[in-house]
């Protein structure tokens, strides 16, 4: 991989291969520490160095949501950023959601609802889903189906699961109020 | 992505030396990430070094002395759009905001950054195509090829790209100020001349120089405005596309219901927000009607050139104008994003009553 980035830089400046930093994270409870390149975006470090692949690279771009994360408990394409700026942070993937073997509600809500047929934005799909649950404090009132739909439009699914998925955040939306609060 | 130094700004003296120290190559500021990342994974960006600027503490949002409200550069949009005062004060700033990007986008990018990102230009983008922007002197794909998105107003023989924010739109229309510092000192940039149109040189977007930061982005007093402000954003589809046209439109309307004061911008249709003082000027001292907001639009789009693929963009844009004046007459924020549901309640508005015999024939 160095030979090749040395290969590829400009001319005049002298290539960099080795710009290497210490990574401190919280990744679903577990603190790591890791050294990782600064090219590294976190999505990649999730996949490649700590073996969570249940987060997707669909688009590598910000346009799919399927790499969507919690980050300091806040949606966020984990495609858009490098690892390194996020030293100290604290990262919830899908891996992440279920407690032991009692799946987060919005889990369980997307099996009672059918909400996928691939899978492959799913995860993608609950974390952003989580995200959006705590974010509804800020949003405007209205009609929750109508919100639920422009708030999860970063995430794309290919094979049209949106009906379903909607009504699943919609399950768990109406179950969280029914308890006083968000999930 | 090509390979690069990184480091970590604890003040703004540190970045700002940092970003002066262009002796290897180009030195970039990192905040959001969310179009910088991108550009350099497609190879278009190409700094030989990163400067991380989001431990700065330039994430507040506060009032100005001069009565307004300073909107911190690296305060994320999303942020932005909420805030209780810039929803109170500014709701033209959370409408614009949350008509862009998506919600993940919306909580990484910043203030800051959305001033900077670049066109999406399918040209500029693709380093197979030539682009002037992209490098100077290659031609320009848009002008021959695929000019769907792309400019009628403010063009040049070099480049016809647009910019492509939201937030920015609204910026224009409220006459902001953007706070910049460099290790030579401190400048204040009127907000219409912070963008530039291309001219010979489109791989200028603005008129921020290499190693100054941008601190804050300033919003001046607008009171108003607020009770009758609106984006209108038209798109090809409902959410999480650019604007092929957006309008930031504002009246203010005194106890008659006549028009003491309008804003008017214009996005997706120029290198830089659009924004023409004597478009605003037809609507002062007028009755808030469709013939005044035609003649407004008229005004706005005067010398608008079509590209080809473009054209429609003219009558679109004139029907949008007509359209979001109405819209803030009354009293409607957004007819997109979370403002614009169809849903939409929110706290009403304080100002004065609006004149329903106006707004009768509106088409």
């Amino acid at each position: 991989m160095g030979s090749e980035i040395e290969s590829m830089a400009p001319e005049a400046a002298p290539p960099v291969t080795a710009d290497r930093h210490n990574v401190e994270l919280v990744v679903n409870k577990v603190p790591r520490r890791l050294e990782v390149e600064s090219w590294v975006t976190l999505l990649d470090l999730l996949r490649d160095r700590l073996d969570l692949i249940g987060t997707k690279k669909g688009c590598d771009h910000g346009q799919c949501g399927a790499c969507t994360v919690l980050l300091n408990g806040v949606r966020v394409n984990s495609c858009l950023t490098l690892a390194v700026m996020q030293d100290g942070a604290e990262v919830v993937t899908v891996e992440g959601l279920a407690e032991g073997e009692r799946l987060h509600p919005l889990q369980q809500a997307f099996i009672d609802r059918d909400a996928f047929q691939c899978g492959y934005c799913t995860p993608g799909q609950l974390c952003s889903a989580v995200g959006m649950l705590d974010e509804l404090d800020g949003a405007p009132d209205g009609d929750d189906a109508v919100r639920v739909r422009e708030m999860m439009s970063g995430n794309v699914c290919r094979c049209g699961a949106y009906p379903q998925i909607t009504q699943a955040v919609l399950d768990v939306l109406t179950a969280s109020r029914g308890e006083g609060g968000a999930a | 992505m090509r390979a690069f130094t990184f480091s970590t700004a604890r003040t703004v003296e540190e970045a700002l030396d940092a970003l002066a120290d262009g002796a290897t190559g180009p030195v970039r500021p990192i905040a959001g990430g969310t179009n910088l990342l991108d550009l350099m994974k497609e190879d278009v960006a190409r700094p030989v070094a990163l400067v991380d600027v989001n431990r700065l503490g330039l994430d507040e949002i506060r009032p100005s002395e001069e009565g307004g409200l300073l909107l911190g550069a690296m305060a994320r949009n999303a942020a932005t759009a909420r805030n209780p005062e810039v929803r109170r004060r500014y709701p033209l700033i959370s409408a614009a905001i949350l008509a862009g990007a998506s919600p993940q986008i919306r909580n990484m990018a910043t203030n800051g950054g959305n001033l900077l990102q670049r066109t999406r230009c399918h040209y500029f983008y693709d380093v197979g195509t030539p682009c002037n922007k992209r490098e100077p002197g290659t031609g320009c794909g848009a002008i021959t090829g695929l000019a769907r998105q792309h400019a009628i107003l403010g063009a040049s023989e070099q480049c016809i790209a647009t910019h492509p924010s939201d937030f920015c739109v609204a910026l224009a229309a409220l006459g902001a100020t953007v706070h910049v510092r460099s290790t030579e000192g401190r400048r204040a940039i009127p907000f219409d001349r912070f963008h530039r149109l291309p001219g010979d040189e489109p791989q200028r977007d603005t008129t921020l120089g290499e190693n100054e930061l941008i601190t804050a982005i300033e919003l001046p007093p607008a009171d108003e405005f607020a009770a009758h402000s609106t984006y209108l954003k038209v798109r090809e589809r409902a959410s999480y596309a650019f604007a092929l046209v957006s309008v930031a439109a504002a009246l203010d309307l005194d106890e008659d219901g006549v028009v003491r004061g309008a804003r008017l911008a214009l996005g997706g249709v120029a290198h830089k927000p659009w924004r023409v003082p004597a478009a605003e000027a037809v609507l002062v001292g007028a009755r808030p009607t469709p013939a005044a907001f035609e003649a407004a639009a008229e005004t706005v789009l005067e010398g608008a050139r079509s590209q080809g693929d473009n054209a429609f963009k003219i009558p679109l844009a004139h029907r949008a104008v007509v359209r979001a004046l109405g819209m803030a007459l009354d009293g409607v924020p957004s007819n997109t994003g979370l403002l614009g549901l169809p849903f939409f309640t929110s706290e009403p508005f304080e100002g004065p009553p609006l004149d329903r015999m106006d707004t009768e024939e509106q088409p």
